[in-house]
């Protein structure tokens, strides 16, 4: 597969198969002023299949990382100035996440009009396990996925 | 040095350990001569309890408040939001900073999950969650504890069920949990629609619990020593039609347990799932049940409001 090489921004590579739509929706892009080229489904030796999101003239902040990390847990991020890799890394969870998704329980305070920002504790890694702070609710992988379609 | 009940918050049986289970049980035993008004005290003279509670309360609310005074302190509050600032369209965090200015600790009920959480993130004062939504209710918790150690002298070993609306009926999630800690055999009886949630079980499972699931009461019925009933949580049903189908799905009469080594418990109020004739049986403990909200309660606010002084 031939993608252009970025000079400045992020590549994110190894994000789960058919999710960097996903990927994209909690980085607020595809905007006007971005460039972005995503690659899907592609061949990889490592993992099978995967995607891959290149972004230019943006390198991700920890917060943005940390909700990465929930919808594709073996992402690397690789941080591009004049088309050199000058920093890579896995994303990582935090044990704690603050405003990444909202609690699905319906009857749960953070769902009432009150100045609270969802919180939620990581119980597992894998498949991924939260509880909220607030109503102790247990939030799956799969409620998780459902909150970006 | 053992820091035995260091807790500023009482938020969910979670954050008690078996130690502090068993600290305030053994000093509500020591208050219940006070309780009764046989004996006087005052070690919480000057003290005010601000009771928020904006779902209706009867025996929360009178034994937090009974026991407050019993010890010298007393109560400013409202019962039901149409009372408060609340009805007029306040947030809960206004009402409650509101709260912590006038008061020493704080008393929350609120038919949403997480408010007492949520309030004790925001207030510097104790917060006491006295029922959130379908959550936990962790004194109602203590106090059934209370009164199982009152009758058996122990709580190890024995054969304990849970029986009704397991989903909805908050008290019975924070008491499987502390039941948990004590090596009890525990049963779950519920209709398959009223199921103890994936978050109780899951903690119960995390923690090696061991636990039986039916929705025949007559499976569990003659080797139980406790059996525990709850209401079937008409105001938490999404719709009228399914509640009418599970309401009355057991009922506990005197032909049923008659002749049984067993107690009766219900953390009130009844809506028939327990008949009136057991009311004259020795297997009656609901109403003793009812007044053990009081000396546990005064356990855990004279510990929460000096743990904060």
């Amino acid at each position: 597969m031939k993608v252009e090489a970025i000079k400045n921004g992020t590549v994110i590579d190894h994000i789960t198969s058919n999710k960097s739509l996903h990927v994209l929706k909690i980085l607020g892009l595809p905007n006007e002023d971005t460039n972005v080229t995503i690659a899907m489904n592609v061949f990889s030796d490592e993992v099978g299949r995967k995607d891959i999101v290149k972004i230019e003239n943006r390198e991700l902040d920890s917060s943005e990382l940390d909700q990465i990390a929930l919808l594709a847990p073996e992402a690397t991020i690789n941080i591009i100035r004049d088309y050199e890799v000058i920093a890579k890394d896995k994303v990582r969870f935090t044990n704690e996440l603050k405003s990444i998704i909202n609690c699905t329980n319906p009857n749960c305070i953070t769902n009432a009009d009150e100045p609270i920002e969802s919180r939620f504790h990581l119980l597992k890694t894998s498949p991924i396990l939260l509880r909220c702070h607030y109503c102790e609710r247990l939030i799956d992988v799969e409620e998780i996925d459902n909150q970006f379609y | 040095m053992i820091k035995i009940f260091d807790l500023t918050d009482v938020i969910s049986i979670k954050d008690f350990q078996k130690k502090d289970i068993q600290y305030i049980l053994k000093k509500a035993e020591n208050l219940e001569k006070v309780a009764k008004s046989e004996e006087y005290s005052d070690e919480l003279a000057g003290k005010i309890l601000g009771m928020m509670f904006f779902e209706p309360s009867t025996r929360t609310r009178l034994s937090f408040e009974t026991g407050m005074k019993r010890l010298g302190g007393s109560c400013v509050g409202f019962d039901g939001s149409v009372a408060s600032s609340v009805s007029k369209g306040e947030n809960l965090a206004d009402t409650s900073k509101m709260f912590e200015a006038y008061s020493d600790a704080l008393v929350i009920r609120h038919d949403l999950e997480g408010v007492a959480k949520f309030i004790s993130d925001i207030v510097d004062v104790p917060v006491i969650n006295a029922g959130d939504g379908a959550g936990q209710h962790p004194t109602q918790t203590l106090l059934d504890i209370y009164t199982i150690k009152r009758r058996f002298d122990k709580i190890k070993d024995l054969n304990i069920a849970l029986v009704g609306d397991l989903k909805y009926g908050r008290t019975v999630h924070s008491l499987a949990y502390a039941l948990g800690m004590f090596d009890v055999q525990m049963s779950f009886v519920a209709p398959d629609e009223l199921k103890m949630p994936k978050e109780t079980l899951h903690d119960l499972e995390k923690d090696n619990v061991k636990f039986y699931q039916t929705n025949n009461l007559k499976d569990v019925i003659d080797d139980v020593d406790v059996l525990y009933v709850t209401r079937i949580q008409k105001e938490r049903f999404p719709d009228e039609e399914e509640y009418s189908k599970i309401k009355g799905a057991y009922l506990i009469n005197h032909h049923l347990i008659k002749g049984k080594d067993l107690i009766v418990m219900h953390p009130l109020p009844r809506v028939g799932e327990i008949s009136t004739d057991v009311d004259n049986t020795k297997y009656n403990k609901y109403f003793e049940q009812a007044f053990y909200g009081v000396p546990v309660r005064m356990a855990i606010l004279k510990n929460i409001i000096k743990n904060k002084i």
